[in-house]
């Protein structure tokens, strides 16, 4: 009668002490600790952007405090600096081309998803997408040498003479390196944006809202008009908003077409001026400390306006797909 | 069927002419799209072709007096700067995806998630800004690393955004398929998920590229500009984009004519890279759809 054979000794399961614990989390989840060490590294990037917009901009703010973004002046010469002139530039600008872009924009996103055979889609969704491609500085070259002379001889003279010329916001016609032409130029560059968002919005559209408005009775536009529509307001909203948050940030096409005109004016027919451009124009040759601060400031104002914008945006999207799902 | 139209009541008939009209007018809107590119395009090809020789690539510009002369270095310069925000950005970028997509349920993921999508929409100019304020005024000099910084910052939330949506795309049974078969954490990701979602990946990156190889508002004060060879990367450097936008508000024609020569190769680059990027994508869609 032997005893039975004790069997081997296990290793024990859990490591003891809290060292070797570790070193066995360690070994089995390095990778996530890896990666999460280049995902805190975008968390520290963003954090930088923000310290060094606060930090280099903090002498204008001491200098004026919040009143630097309603001044007026801005002379180098004199150390005088004020953000309004700027920022209402970019807002004229991203706001007539907001107004362009966005019935153009349903108008393609209508079509796309409702009306446009299957075989002509991809390539037409192809196309508008390769608007979006194309380099800034090379929408600003054309903007310099083919739209703003087009603009100064043929659509200026053609504004002025029908009733809309007699509008406030048009005044006598001069060069053609104005706010109109840097409008123009932007609402070409956020149509892709704005269509391609809502097209997604379109699509997200359920099926039998659609049908149910067409076996009413309906005709297309009836069903786009009271189901789509309305159905993707929120969706529409949010995507012009981000369209927005695109405008205000262009610089190149801007500084090319905008006229670079220092001043505070309400005028679409004058040359202008926006933060972008004033940054791209003299950031490089500021020699003062406050003239460096006031433009670093400016950018500082320019990223909260497009951070406000785009997380709007963002939220709305989201919202949206919540409800849906 | 026209005829029962045409006895249709009016009423009914004015709706279904409404219904042609806004037929009519998103065509209309389809169109006022497609003409400024195809005229942008136009402009940058004819003009372009005209002025691009050989020795537009291979010599260094002329003093504007004397007319002639090349963008090599400019073209060396794009290359390098865009060749240091994609050595930078791909590591940070994929890695920022992978960790989103695979383990990023809690605070630090969904905080990396909000801040990707707001830097996605980062004005180029800010990036060119915090460039300049940390790098530039730092080192005492415009140079090439400090643009090549300075479009990683707007390379990265793409490549990020992209790697983590096309890393969602693999189902869900490949990880667990592979995790219940004991392999590890890493190489469930390295050679399994990511394998699989290679072809999204490549093009989320080449898209992210071919946007910062048109940059041209974050390198005017980063790596600044250059009439000479680019002489290291701790130095000032020529890039087309920048060269195309000095070129084109300076005072003489013949820089004009260089200027769309260079939008030229520009244009040719980026939209090369786009639509191989979406050729690649078409084929992995469709390679998806059929298995």
């Amino acid at each position: 009668m032997g005893t039975a054979p004790t069997p081997p000794q296990r290793p024990p399961l859990q490591p003891r002490t809290g060292r070797e614990r570790w070193a066995d989390e360690f070994r089995r989840r390095w990778f996530r600790y890896a990666t999460g060490v280049l995902a805190a590294l975008v968390v520290a990037t963003a954090l930088a952007i923000l310290w060094e917009l606060w930090d280099g901009s903090g002498p204008a703010w001491s200098e004026w405090g919040l009143s630097f973004v309603w001044r007026t002046e801005w002379n180098p010469v004199t150390g005088q600096f004020g953000a309004l002139p700027f920022v209402v530039g970019t807002l004229l600008t991203s706001a007539m081309a907001l107004a362009i872009a966005l019935p153009v924009s349903l108008g393609i996103a209508i079509l796309l998803t409702e009306y446009a055979p299957r075989r002509l889609k991809d390539p037409l969704i192809f196309v508008v997408e390769l608007l979006a491609a194309v380099p800034s500085v090379v929408f600003g070259l054309w903007g310099i040498f083919v739209l703003a002379p087009l603009v100064q001889r043929h659509v200026i003279p053609f504004l002025a003479a029908t009733p809309l010329g007699l509008l406030p916001i048009f005044g006598e016609p001069g060069s053609g390196y104005t706010l109109l032409t840097a409008s123009l130029i932007l609402a070409i560059m956020i149509i892709p944006i704005i269509a391609s968002l809502s097209r997604e919005v379109l699509m997200a559209v359920p099926r039998d809202q659609k049908e149910g408005a067409l076996a009413l009775g309906c005709t297309r536009w009836e069903s786009m008009r009271y189901v789509v529509l309305s159905y993707g307001r929120a969706g529409i909203f949010s995507a012009a908003v981000l369209g927005l948050g695109r405008a205000l940030g262009e610089t190149m096409a801007t500084t090319m077409t905008i006229g670079n005109r220092l001043g505070l004016t309400f005028d679409y027919f004058e040359a202008g001026n926006s933060m972008t451009a004033i940054i791209a124009n003299e950031l490089r040759e500021a020699a003062s400390e406050i003239h460096v601060a006031s433009l670093v400031a400016i950018g500082l104002i320019l990223f909260v306006l497009s951070f406000v914008l785009n997380t709007l945006g963002r939220l709305i999207i989201m919202r949206v797909h919540t409800r849906d799902t | 069927m026209s005829s029962r139209v045409e006895q249709a009541p009016l009423r009914l008939r004015v709706r279904l002419a409404r219904d042609r009209l806004l037929v009519g007018l998103c065509v209309v809107a389809l169109a006022l799209a497609i003409i400024p590119l195809i005229w942008v395009l136009w402009e940058v090809v004819a003009v372009g072709t005209s002025h691009l020789s050989v020795e537009f690539f291979t010599t260094l510009p002329e003093p504007p007096t004397r007319g002639g002369g090349g963008w090599a270095h400019a073209m060396v310069g794009s290359a390098v700067v865009v060749g240091i925000a994609v050595a930078m950005g791909i590591p940070v970028g994929v890695g920022t995806g992978i960790y989103m997509s695979e383990y990023g349920n809690n605070p630090l993921g969904r905080t990396t998630r909000f801040l990707c999508e707001v830097m996605a929409g980062l004005p180029s100019i800010v990036a060119g800004i915090v460039a300049y304020g940390l790098i530039v005024v730092t080192m005492g000099r415009f140079s090439a690393f400090a643009g090549g910084v300075a479009l990683a910052v707007l390379f990265v939330p793409i490549v990020a955004i992209t790697t983590q949506e096309a890393l969602q795309m693999i189902p869900r049974h490949q990880r667990e398929a592979s995790l219940a078969l004991g392999v590890a954490e890493a190489p469930t990701t390295l050679r399994v998920i990511l394998p699989a979602a290679m072809g999204n990946v490549l093009t989320g990156i080449m898209i992210a590229t071919a946007r910062v190889a048109g940059e041209t508002a974050p390198l005017l004060f980063t790596a600044f500009n250059s009439r000479y060879w680019m002489e290291g990367i701790d130095q000032p450097t020529a890039t087309i984009p920048v060269n195309i936008y000095a070129y084109a508000i300076s005072p003489f024609e013949h820089w004009h004519a260089q200027a769309w020569a260079g939008a030229l190769v520009l244009v040719a680059a980026v939209l090369l890279l786009n639509v191989a990027a979406r050729t690649l994508w078409a084929r992995r869609a469709r390679f998806m759809a059929g298995g």
